[in-house]
């Protein structure tokens, strides 16, 4: 098993190095074809997998400036989720808004709620804040689920209408995949502008090590709230998309599977790197799509890929193999300079 | 001499436990301050109260005049004191300049909105924490260690690093607790000569240290603690020659009266 890890930790440098030198062009080459792959592949069902792989990548992103930059354990993305969707939902049925408008909204409501959560966070962290978030999410799908007058209860919220830009209706999930496309990529630009400034640096600090972080400066409560704003603003940005995406939405879509699914792709993809839920989330969702005929055993295979990832390389598939996950007995297989050698 | 750093009847109880009891000290601008004492004196718990890692029990911390007991840590680092850690609490898995980066925190202002735009603030930021960080390597001499991740490096190293991210903060006051721990004798020797080139140029130190040769090289004035309380005060020289602190070192039997060769380094 150590020689796996240590070829795949090879491997991941290999691949490193070759998006070093060629980022510019590999980027754009990557931007363009994803433009280009709606036309060469028409199925529905194959864009619809393609939104999914968008849309969970980039909730998976935005839970991992929460969980994977700012170290702490949010588990709660499924009620972000739900609060974006429903607000979408409820706007665009009840007041006619246009989808474009409630992004914002979405974003901001979903913030709001995400600063409510992270208010304890200031005080709390590991498994404490974990269970916290799980309930948060759990209470935000019953409420979904029971107060009927807002949200439809059982029943849900049907026909939610198609958003239109300058009279073309995005009614097939290839339309819709522009959105997630252009969302995502947006998404990933600013968070890699955050985490390069001091911002992000407070961040990473007050994960590693929150009393030096303070004894910097840092105020760390404060950073920590606003890692939870920005995560949650995103994953309500999404949730305003998916509801006309699946222009059906009631409390079964938010359950804590959801989730689940999420983290899976985080943890699978890397925490604390920009490519990495991305990264889960093409392989989470390609194996659904593959292992849908094994029915519920693919939870199984699921749970082995964890495993197996957590053992061989636990900083993640995009983890660099000198990060916080990597672990202490990584370091040393794979004979990375130490400081001693450094100064001579 | 002006007062920097001053402790008024400081006291810090953990339940019934007198961790610090009724200490005070001066530190005048331009010194670098000793504080020694035996094993569990109550150094560090005095060094956690005056940078707010703990509020006082009673007394009160007064940095350049302004009363600071009990401030949240982050609010005393922005008044303008730094510190190092005993057991060194670096952020290991960040670059050596990373780690420097950090410490411009507090001089630098860049705001969610600049970073999303990349304003001129975000570039004038990025601009000096870079070349800042650099020079500050640069005068400790870690250059070629700006890319090396900091859990790497060799433990004497390390405390250079977590010494160089505190002077990132530009402090007006540096406390190093234990910097020479682990050290070896000439690790020591030129940690000494280091604190004594940071004091002339400018930055006062405090310093608690278990190295009695290091302490008498290095300070100007020494506090001693025992069991939470002060014994005594004073030059390197009188600190040596006091009775109380011979007694708390080492006690009052007969190595103690020099009847019997003991190592003065103990």
């Amino acid at each position: 098993m150590n020689h796996v890890g240590k070829k795949m930790a090879e491997l991941s440098m290999t691949v490193r190095e070759f998006y070093e030198k060629y980022k510019k062009i590999i980027l754009a080459a990557g931007v363009i074809l994803c433009i280009l792959l709606p036309f060469f592949i028409q199925s529905g069902y194959m864009n619809g997998i393609f939104c999914r792989i968008l849309f969970y990548g980039t909730m998976a992103g935005a839970l991992n400036v929460i969980n994977g930059y700012s170290g702490q354990m949010c588990l709660g993305v499924a009620g972000f989720f739900a609060i974006g969707s429903y607000t979408e939902a409820i706007l665009s049925t009840r007041f006619g808004l246009s989808m474009w408008a409630c992004i914002l909204l979405s974003g901001v409501i979903s913030m709001l709620f995400g600063v409510i959560l992270a208010l304890p966070a200031k005080r709390l962290s590991g498994i404490y804040l974990s269970i916290i978030t799980l309930g948060f999410s759990e209470v935000i799908r019953v409420v979904c689920l029971n107060w009927t007058g807002l949200t439809g209860g059982t029943s849900g919220i049907k026909d939610i209408p198609a958003p239109t830009l300058f009279g073309f209706v995005f009614s097939r999930p290839r339309h819709y995949f522009y959105i997630f496309l252009v969302l995502g990529i947006l998404f990933l630009i600013c968070t890699k502008r955050v985490v390069n400034s001091r911002i992000g640096r407070a961040w990473m600090s007050v994960r590693e090590d929150e009393l030096a972080a303070r004894s910097l400066g840092v105020e760390s409560g404060i950073y920590k709230i606003t890692a939870f704003m920005y995560g949650t603003f995103w994953i309500g940005v999404i949730g305003a998309v998916y509801a006309p995406y699946v222009s059906f939405i009631d409390s079964t879509l938010f359950s804590l599977d959801t989730g689940w699914n999420v983290l899976a792709m985080l943890i699978i993809g890397g925490q604390g790197t920009l490519a990495g839920p991305m990264v889960g989330s093409v392989v989470i969702n390609a194996l659904t799509e593959v292992l849908r005929s094994f029915g519920d055993w693919r939870m199984v295979i699921y749970a082995l890929l964890i495993l197996v990832v957590m053992w061989v390389r636990p900083q993640g598939i995009a983890g660099a193999s000198n990060s916080v996950l990597a672990g202490v007995k990584r370091k040393k297989e794979s004979g990375e300079k130490t400081g001693e050698e450094a100064e001579q | 001499m002006s007062v920097l750093l001053e402790a008024k009847n400081v006291s810090k109880h953990f339940g019934g436990l007198k961790a610090v009891n009724d200490v005070s000290m001066n530190i005048n601008k331009g010194e670098i301050f000793g504080i020694i004492g035996p094993n569990g004196a109550g150094k560090t718990t005095f060094f956690n109260v005056c940078s707010g890692i703990y509020a006082p029990t009673s007394g009160g911390i007064a940095l350049e005049g302004k009363d600071i007991s009990g401030f949240a840590p982050e609010k005393i680092a922005r008044l303008g004191m730094a510190r190092t850690f005993q057991n060194i609490q670096l952020f290991k898995y960040m670059t050596v300049l990373e780690n420097v980066k950090i410490g411009f925190h507090i001089k630098t202002k860049t705001k969610m909105f600049d970073a999303l735009l990349k304003t001129k603030k975000y570039r004038e930021d990025e601009k000096l924490a870079d070349e800042k960080g650099m020079q500050l390597l640069e005068y400790l001499g870690l250059e070629k260690l700006a890319a090396t991740r900091a859990g790497n490096l060799a433990y004497g190293m390390q405390r250079k690093v977590e010494i160089a991210r505190a002077l990132a903060t530009d402090p007006h006051i540096l406390l190093l607790d234990e910097p020479a721990a682990g050290m070896n004798p000439n690790e020591t020797v030129s940690l000494s000569e280091f604190i004594k080139k940071i004091n002339g140029d400018g930055y006062t130190v405090a310093v608690i240290e278990h190295d009695m040769k290091f302490v008498m090289r290095t300070c100007h004035r020494i506090m001693v603690l025992n069991f939470g309380e002060k014994i005594c005060e004073g030059t390197p020289e009188t600190v040596q020659q006091d009775k109380l602190v011979n007694e708390a070192y080492f006690g009052e039997g007969r190595i103690a009266r020099g009847e019997v060769m003991a190592d003065g380094n103990a």
